[in-house]
């Protein structure tokens, strides 16, 4: 196991850092000279020198790459133009929004998902079944911003229920700055529930017909009890890789949905650092997304080695 | 995912006809096509003719779906959006079939360092999803409906190398295969005869779900501004102009997101009913 484990943490490094390449090369070198980029072609000679000079463009990409992944492992990052406050402290604020929001809509995804997942398994070639099957394909189909823009037109417009857009920030009190993240959480989870509660009933369908089962029941236990001791226990397992992707997903879905309720987020940022072309807030913005899909892929791998030792070979 | 290397094919087609899904699927999708097709010879009115005094009005006969906030004909800029859509779906899907499916099969067949490569490589490309590698291109060359497909594509890279390289390492596992080998083919050679023909099948099925993740993906992307530029019409693009006015005319943000949906659930459908056709190992794990 600890040799698997530092063998996953050595491809986790390498995977990061090729990635921050990638990033540094297409924001800092594609574009030749970055400080035209950001101040636009009619941007005074004087003004880009110091552009060029404060963003240390002067000297070779190689040196400037290093400094930024030193900075970056030793805590400090660039200034934005933008906003004149180092990246790090614009992140952080956001990610109080970000963060909330995503693990919110990854919990509404799994509670709609696992009970029709396995209600549907139970049921399977039932109309139950069929319904949970439409509904997760209805459910996929449906692009997330779509969703949020009708349900502002539905919860928040025509009955008033829900703030349309914004957030009040934490300060406002946890039930009110909760109650302003409920229609976009809700948007984010859908397309998640759809899938998930397909691999659910995929799962729970699979493990329904494995020998322990068959054991538990002619031992009399009770229906509900195999089901959700035995069943859904064992099911959980490749549940568990799907519901770690789908954080993933659920950042990245979140550029869109704090889009459309103008929410203060991470998601925001980006999109306002590209309209800006604030490229030192970009790449950090960028390189942050980017680990977290990667760290939190590897956690689902490594959670996924410690339950089931199966997979450790051949990986 | 498997293959369908060494199943009988006979009845395919009836089975196809079984499936439910599959004819939903065929239907929408077929009508989309047609739509888009149609679209490039003939529309109700021009995609851009503006005629304020005409907004936001209801179905009629001359303009069988209303009209938008500047008067423009709906229908005929939903039309031009699907063949919008198909585009992107076509070259995006190509991009990652093309390149995606050569790194995949050259995995499978090289083996040793090639194959790590591919793979480590694959993984470094999924860390970026489609629409902050999207973001990352159209901070640099500036927003537009080629750089989102290029973007799309590149996410699609991977997910065909993946896909490719499993199947095809299946099939190199059978006796035919290696028996290729021992005859005196070059592994190319086995790859063209025997490889690629086996993972059509499979490779088919993932193109129509990855048709349908760049529809969804370019509709976000043209939501967001870095997508397809106004006026050309697209749906993503026709949601976010819908935001302002929709409190005064609902069908303005109604009609475009339905477009997407239904796109999205016909091409959805059709290849999970060509997936249970065409691989019967899976079909068990689905509604019998």
């Amino acid at each position: 196991m600890l040799t698997y484990l530092a063998r996953r943490v050595l491809v986790l490094l390498v995977t990061l850092l090729v990635a921050s390449l990638a990033i540094f090369i297409v924001l800092e070198v594609l574009p030749g000279d970055a400080a035209l980029l950001i101040l636009g072609i009619e941007a005074q000679d004087d003004t880009l020198a110091a552009l060029r000079t404060q963003m240390g463009l002067d000297r070779p990409a190689a040196l400037r790459y290093l400094a930024w992944i030193g900075g970056l492992a030793s805590g400090t990052t660039g200034i934005s133009h933008t906003y004149d406050v180092p990246v790090s402290q614009l992140i952080g604020e956001r990610l109080t929004l970000t963060v909330p929001l995503a693990l919110i809509a990854l919990l509404v995804s799994t509670l709609i998902a696992i009970p029709l997942g396995m209600f549907a398994a139970t049921r399977r070639g039932r109309p139950g079944d069929y319904g949970v099957m439409g509904f997760s394909q209805i459910g996929m189909a449906i692009p997330n911003f779509w969703f949020a823009i009708l349900s502002i037109l539905i919860f928040a417009v025509a009955l008033g229920w829900f703030p349309a857009s914004g957030f009040p920030g934490w300060d406002a009190g946890l039930g009110t700055a909760l109650w302003a993240l409920v229609l976009p959480a809700l948007s984010l989870a859908l397309p998640e529930a759809a899938i998930l509660a397909r691999v659910t009933r995929t799962s729970v369908l699979d493990t329904l017909g494995a020998d322990y089962v068959r054991t538990a029941r002619a031992k009399g236990l009770a229906p509900r009890r195999v089901l959700w001791g035995h069943v859904l226990r064992n099911a959980l397992i490749p549940m568990t890789t799907i519901i770690g992707l789908q954080f993933a997903f659920l950042l990245a879905g979140s550029i869109v949905i704090e889009a459309v309720f103008a929410l203060p987020g991470v998601g925001r940022l980006i999109f306002q650092a590209v309209s800006q072309r604030d490229l030192v807030v970009l790449r950090d913005v960028i390189l942050l997304l980017v680990t977290l899909v990667v760290v939190v892929n590897f956690l689902v791998d490594v959670a996924y080695t410690a339950i089931d030792p199966r997979t450790r070979r051949g990986s | 995912m498997s293959i369908i290397a060494d199943t009988t094919r006979r009845g395919w087609k009836s089975q196809l006809l079984r499936h439910p899904n599959f004819l939903i699927g065929t239907v929408l999708t077929g009508m989309l096509i047609l739509v888009a097709l149609v679209s490039l010879v003939w529309t109700p009115h021009a995609f851009d003719a503006v005629a304020i005094t005409q907004r936001m009005q209801g179905p009629s006969a001359a303009h069988w779906l209303g009209t938008d906030h500047f008067g423009r004909d709906i229908a005929t800029r939903l039309m031009i959006g699907a063949s919008n859509s198909i585009m992107v779906g076509v070259v995006a899907v190509g991009i990652g079939l093309v390149i995606g499916v050569s790194l995949g099969l050259l995995a499978a067949a090289r083996g040793g360092w090639v194959d790590d490569l591919v793979a480590r490589g694959s993984d470094v490309v999924f860390a970026f999803p489609a629409i902050v590698s999207a973001i990352l291109i159209t901070a640099i060359f500036g927003p537009g409906a080629v750089n989102a497909i290029i973007a799309i594509g590149i996410f699609n890279v991977p997910v065909f190398a993946r896909v490719a390289r499993g199947a095809a390492r299946q099939v190199w596992g059978q006796e035919y295969a290696r028996a290729g080998l021992a005859i005196g083919k070059s592994p190319s050679a086995v790859t063209r005869d025997h490889i690629l023909p086996n993972i059509a099948p499979v490779l088919i099925v993932q193109a129509t779900i990855q048709f349908a993740v760049a529809i969804l993906a370019e509709a976000a992307l043209a939501y967001l501004g870095l997508g397809t530029q106004p006026p050309a019409p697209s749906w993503g693009r026709m949601l976010f102009d819908a935001q302002t006015f929709m409190t005064l005319d609902p069908k303005l943000a109604i009609l475009p997101g339905l477009a997407i949906a239904l796109a999205v659930l016909g091409l959805n459908l059709l290849g999970d009913g060509l997936r249970d056709a065409l691989d019967p190992r899976l079909r068990t794990e689905r509604i019998g």
